[in-house]
């Protein structure tokens, strides 16, 4: 059975589309030249020290095929790390490591893989294989990310993060990312994960989908998502609505992993998210970008900002 | 950015100025809108090529075609700069020289008809007398003898006529050439001598002449020789590479009787080509299109040498399958795998029919898909992997090709119009997207992308279309606007309207 909704209930529910979302949104607030301040995740990095905004700390850039040779000596006392391709997309070309075993380096999944296989995979990376584009890409080796223990129930292995679409330094919408088995424990909505709504101004779950179907329950856990509760909600709010301010790009995701020890940090930013978080939260974007565009100066301050969000009724 | 207001203007004015230059191109060459049912006007043009040798005159001497059978020759015309032409008849046949006091270098000439496809009229049969043409050159040896006495007693068994028995004797004929031990007949001699040597043993009156296989838009087209055979008073014509006498095949009859194509003196290596395009309109219009030499006579896609507007045919059609993928991505909200490439693989499908283009597409891109699989195990980099899946295709080209010949289709040929790096690109990016999205998205994306090209393909093989958007280049003005106008559409696609069917319980 074909089911389609009325183009006129559409709009009246205030949902974002495609063409809207390029046309109004991201061309007329995102100015091409600072997409690779978020394509880059080195120039990210970068730019978010000197922000002084939480980042999983950078251990070391690989830039160049020589310096692959001293991988060796450079990981001598590190145990757990994560090396990624600065350009890569949708989480391709990253290699957890967890733990060492003698001279072999033990993956997320248990495997124990030896040093060369490490070099190959960062030759691999220096070479372009997981850049989109094919050019050259460098290697970011960075300290692993713990969890915090209070999405354990709701996750598949991978780490959950949260998704916050940030307009024009406000924060509009959030949702959480949950890896599940189908979707091989990466945190990808069309990739099979969990999208959890979350309230822009609680944090409180709203309602839960899977492949565009509503769900209760996490399918590999079985645990009820009413329970979800995020600690410091504020927190995070002023965290992603910081990233504006950084990157000045108008209509971002920004995706935040919260750290066991270290607490909330930015994860990646992404200069064209998605339109699935509306249909995670049960409610359009349309009316809520509007409000902002209305409101929004270039001189409201982070704290103002935020909030402005906490306090709007109609949000 | 431009506002709303300024760009519906624009592209109104580009709307307005389509169509006013539409009109005034009407009234002025009188090219009538709608492709009505009008007889078939062929434009057919002859390009002779040869190298001039130094300070000698040079006269060209090339046979013409007349009113044949079905066939009427409606206007002609010879295009070359420097030359004079004359058009005499030689021993009844009809000849064209060009002349010049000397020239230099390779030199071009062209010799331009336009052939009216007329069934119903009673042509003249042949001016020709029916003399046999023929002084076979072939001196059958003993053991040939044998054989082409063996070959036409059988065919003689099993025909009741003129006509049948030529029919017997082309089917044995072409039987024997598939057995190799057995045509010892064709080891010195070729084929359409030893067929014409064999009538003329069994005392049919026949000729051998040169004709052009009519087919729309087709370049570097050479003659193939038929036979004609003499029945009560009319020449019946046979193909002699196939032994059922098609009706329906397009043969035009150009040279007749073995006289030579075209003489040369003063050259040397002359070549003759054919280039032709099939027109639907009345002829009279036609003949005003090419050869008015006013206002928008001049400004007109009909003044170009046939061999560029058999192009021009196929690249004017190329705004129309964009229209239909901008339509489907932006207003439909269809996915397909890279932007453009379902109007290129629509491209390929005009020259391929559609059904057998479709299957050699999904074929070739499921084996390549395959085969890719192992490459990707190499850990090759972007560049030489795309470079390997080319050859890969070129391979998987030749090689369907060799089946589909072996086969008996010679349509297997067709496969080789695909854009090969276009398909190396399509395997190449659904390899990825395999990889990292999974089948489902292979699927999703790869049957959006054969539905545009479908899509596109019909639009594009549309009589109407084509002969509109042939004849009034401006009207792409028009696909132009509605381009611009589609790229500021900010409404949902269809697709968006099933993806977020769940708000309707909550509105």
């Amino acid at each position: 059975m074909i089911d389609f909704i009325s183009p006129f209930a559409l709009r009246r529910s205030g949902i974002l589309g495609m063409n809207s979302r390029n046309i109004e949104f991201i061309s007329r607030y995102n100015d091409r030249k600072l997409f690779p301040l978020v394509d880059n995740k080195l120039q990210t990095k970068l730019l978010a020290q000197e922000y002084g905004i939480n980042t999983p700390e950078l251990l070391f850039v690989v830039r160049y095929q020589r310096d692959v040779y001293k991988l060796l000596e450079k990981l001598k006392d590190i145990s757990s790390f994560a090396i990624k391709p600065a350009c890569g997309s949708g989480g391709k070309g990253i290699l957890v490591i967890k733990g060492r075993e003698g001279d072999g380096f033990i993956k997320s999944s248990g495997v124990v893989i030896g040093l060369e296989e490490v070099t190959r995979h960062v030759t691999n990376i220096l070479a372009g294989l997981y850049s989109l584009s094919g050019d050259q890409d460098v290697a970011l080796v960075e300290t692993l990310i713990e969890a915090d223990a209070v999405f354990d129930d709701y996750s598949y292995q991978g780490v959950p993060d949260i998704r916050i679409i940030v307009f024009q330094g406000y924060p509009v919408m959030a949702m959480l990312r949950l890896s599940t088995k189908a979707s091989d424990g990466k945190a990808n909505l069309h990739q099979g994960a969990v999208g959890v709504g979350l309230d822009i101004k609680t944090g409180k779950p709203i309602n839960a989908v899977m492949n565009g179907v509503k769900i209760l329950t996490h399918p590999d856990t079985n645990h009820s998502f009413d329970t979800i509760k995020i600690d410091n909600w504020k927190e995070l709010l002023l965290l992603a609505s910081s990233c504006y301010d950084m990157t000045n790009l108008g209509y971002l995701g920004v995706d935040i992993v919260l750290d066991k020890n270290k607490g909330a940090m930015i994860l990646e930013l992404n200069a064209r998210p998605g339109l699935s978080i509306q249909v995670a939260n049960s409610k359009g974007l349309l009316p809520r970008l509007r409000e902002i565009e209305k409101v929004a100066t270039k001189r409201a301050n982070l704290q103002k900002r935020v909030d402005f969000v906490l306090g709007f009724e109609n949000f | 950015m431009i506002s709303k207001n300024s760009l519906y203007i624009f592209a109104l004015f580009l709307v307005l100025l389509g169509i006013f230059i539409a009109i005034m191109r009407h009234e002025q060459t009188q090219i009538p809108f709608l492709a009505s049912e009008k007889k078939d006007v062929w434009m057919v043009e002859a390009r002779v090529e040869f190298n001039a040798q130094n300070n000698t005159p040079i006269s060209v001497n090339l046979s013409l075609p007349e009113d044949t059978m079905g066939y009427k020759l409606y206007f002609e015309q010879s295009v070359s700069a420097g030359y004079g032409f004359n058009m005499m008849q030689k021993d009844g046949i009809k000849r064209g020289e060009w002349s010049i006091r000397q020239a230099k270098g390779k030199q071009t000439l062209y010799y331009k008809a336009q052939i009216v496809q007329d069934f119903t009229d009673d042509m003249p049969l042949n001016k020709v007398d029916a003399k046999l043409n023929t002084k076979d050159d072939i001196i059958w040896n003993a053991s040939e003898q044998v054989a082409a006495k063996e070959i036409l007693d059988f065919a003689y068994a099993k025909s009741s006529n003129n006509i049948t028995f030529t029919r017997e004797l082309i089917k044995t004929i072409t039987d024997l050439k598939k057995r190799k031990d057995s045509s010892l007949l064709l080891l010195k001699h070729s084929y359409i001598d030893v067929l014409s040597k064999l009538l003329t043993d069994a005392g049919v009156v026949h000729r051998v002449s040169l004709a052009l296989e009519l087919e729309d838009a087709r370049r570097n087209q050479a003659l193939t020789p038929v036979i004609e055979v003499l029945d009560k008073d009319e020449w019946i014509l046979f193909d002699p590479t196939n032994i059922l006498q098609e009706e329906n095949k397009n043969f035009f009859l150009w040279t007749r009787g073995g006289k030579s194509l075209i003489d040369v003196v003063g050259g040397t290596n002359a070549t003759v080509k054919f280039s032709m395009v099939k027109q639907n309109m009345p002829a009279l219009e036609l003949a005003k299109a090419h050869f008015d030499e006013s206002g928008f006579g001049i400004f007109s896609v009909h003044r170009l040498p046939i061999e560029e507007q058999s192009i021009f045919k196929m690249l004017l059609l190329l705004p129309i399958g964009a229209l239909i993928t901008v339509f489907m991505r932006l207003l439909i909200g269809v996915k397909t795998s890279g932007t453009f490439m379902p109007v290129l693989i629509a491209m390929a499908f005009l020259q391929t029919s559609l059904f057998l283009g479709l299957l050699n597409f999904v074929v070739l891109v499921a084996i390549g898909l395959l085969l890719r699989g192992y490459l990707s195990n190499l850990n090759l980099l972007l560049v030489s992997r795309i470079a390997t899946i080319i050859v890969i295709v070129i391979f998987l080209v030749a090689f369907m090709t060799l089946i589909g010949y072996e086969m008996g289709f010679n349509t297997g040929m067709s496969v080789a119009f695909f854009p090969i790096i276009i398909l190396a690109w399509t395997i190449e990016r659904m390899s990825i997207l395999w990889e990292e999205e999974g089948a489902k998205e292979v699927l999703t994306q790869g049957s959006g992308s054969l539905l545009v090209a479908v899509l596109a393909y019909m639009a594009m093989v549309n009589g109407y279309v084509a002969h509109l958007f042939f004849n009034f280049p401006e009207l792409h003005l028009i696909v132009i606007a509605l381009m611009i106008l589609m790229g500021r559409y900010t409404g949902y696609r269809l697709l968006e309207l099933r993806r977020f069917r769940e708000f309707k319980t909550i509105v």
